[in-house]
């Protein structure tokens, strides 16, 4: 076949148009920084999980370990079972206590690791015992409020 | 009886309106048929990539370049009143890659390519160049439509990629270069907010519909233009008209079904 300036042109259309998709790929998203081949799964029963969304990220000493797969109403307990996916990488002892925590004061709620002692480590599958719920500002308001009362009539 | 005259003529309209609706459905589905020729003869569909893909190029990158300054600019503006500067990246990135990406691309895609589309086949059908094809045993959807057809639908999402990755670095040059936000964090809660799949992939699944709707529709409207000079004038500014508002809709539609509830 015979090479024309036409070929050429469309050649550097079609390259420059996957370069940028390759770009945003690499640069914009996330495809290049996060890996979820090598993962185990653990879940963990909270009563209240306020914001927390499916992919919320898991941090260990603020570092990321993982997602959030999976949050749904568990129906005997009526508490929330959320479903976490951990980097293979990281083990954790299984006495590992799960926080919901914001970041910043109105910013996005993640799970936090307080890492425990115990000598078995966590594997696919384990339900993490200890956890810690959601801070409800309309909980903390109505606390506050509660004690101020109380002392009041004291 | 004017009411019954005006009655009587909007269902004139409407009848004609879903008349043609399904013309070009099968006009559609005839262009599918017949793709065959364009894959065994790429170089119909490489001279058309060219005159649709390679000539918007210039278009597509000066507009995406302003936009994104644009949006840097004014994410800026709004962003710096709740002291969220950092998070400039992530509302220049999204913005681009969900919406104004696919459909500003688009709108200029139908105004460049498709209007120039029309204008060609309406006038080859005016000049009876198509009616010759047919007496020649050549069939002219497979010869004149399809490879324009292919070549819109493959130059679609690589422009709305391009104006994107563009467009990031117009809010990167305005946000970071010139107004002064932090080189780091507009990368990385970038990169931490836009997901490959959710995000980018469909940006890329938007822009490809967009593609396929704005060509058949240029191509129909040329290849159903009247042979004469008001009629190719016409169906050009129907192209522009009706694939403009298709786009904006389909987009509403898109939007609804891949980002609800997240």
């Amino acid at each position: 076949m015979e090479r024309t300036t036409l070929d050429l042109w469309v050649g550097i259309f079609v390259v420059g148009g996957i370069a940028a998709l390759v770009m945003l790929a690499m640069k914009v998203g996330n495809l290049g920084t996060y890996n979820v081949s090598e993962a185990y799964q653990v879940h963990a029963y909270f009563s209240n999980i306020g914001g927390l969304k499916p992919k919320a990220s898991i941090k260990s000493a603020g570092v990321l370990v993982g997602r959030v797969t999976d949050i749904s109403l568990d129906m005997e307990r009526y508490e929330a079972r959320v479903t976490m996916s951990l980097d293979k990488r990281y083990q954790f002892p299984k006495d590992t206590a799960a926080k919901i925590l914001t970041s910043g004061l109105l910013g996005e709620q993640y799970i936090g690791f307080d890492v425990g002692g115990d000598e078995a480590m966590l594997k696919n599958g384990d339900e993490l015992k200890m956890t810690q719920s959601a801070v409800v500002l309309e909980d903390l308001i109505g606390k506050f409020i509660y004690s101020k009362a109380e002392g009041s009539t004291n | 009886m004017p009411v019954a005259k005006n009655l009587r003529s909007i269902g004139r309209r409407v009848v004609s309106a879903v008349w043609r609706v399904g013309l070009a459905t099968r006009f559609f589905l005839l262009t599918l048929a017949y793709s065959g020729t364009s894959f065994r003869r790429f170089h119909l569909t490489i001279k058309e990539l060219f005159s649709t893909g390679v000539m918007s190029l210039i278009i597509i990158i000066v507009a995406g370049l302003f936009v994104g300054m644009v949006l840097g600019l004014q994410g800026y503006e709004t962003l710096k009143r709740y002291g969220s500067e950092s998070a400039l990246g992530v509302m220049v990135a999204l913005g681009l890659v969900r919406e104004l990406g696919p459909v500003v691309a688009a709108l200029l895609f139908a105004s460049r390519a498709g209007s120039a589309m029309t204008a060609e086949i309406g006038l080859m059908k005016a000049t009876e160049q198509i009616t010759a094809m047919e007496m020649m045993a050549v069939n002219p959807i497979a010869r004149i439509v399809a490879p324009r057809f292919w070549a819109g639908v493959i130059s679609m999402p690589l422009l709305a990629a391009m104006f994107s990755a563009v467009g990031v670095f117009g809010g990167y040059f305005v946000g970071v270069i010139q107004i002064g936000v932090d080189e780091g964090s507009f990368w990385s809660q970038m990169q931490a907010a836009v997901d490959f799949r959710e995000d980018i992939l469909n940006g890329v699944i938007k822009s490809f519909v967009f593609g396929t709707v704005v060509t058949v529709i240029a191509l129909f409207e040329g290849y159903d233009a009247p042979p004469t000079a008001e009629g190719v004038s016409g169906a050009t500014t129907r192209t522009v008209v009706t694939s403009s508002l298709a786009i904006l809709m389909l987009d509403f539609i898109l939007t609804a079904i891949m980002f609800r509830g997240n």
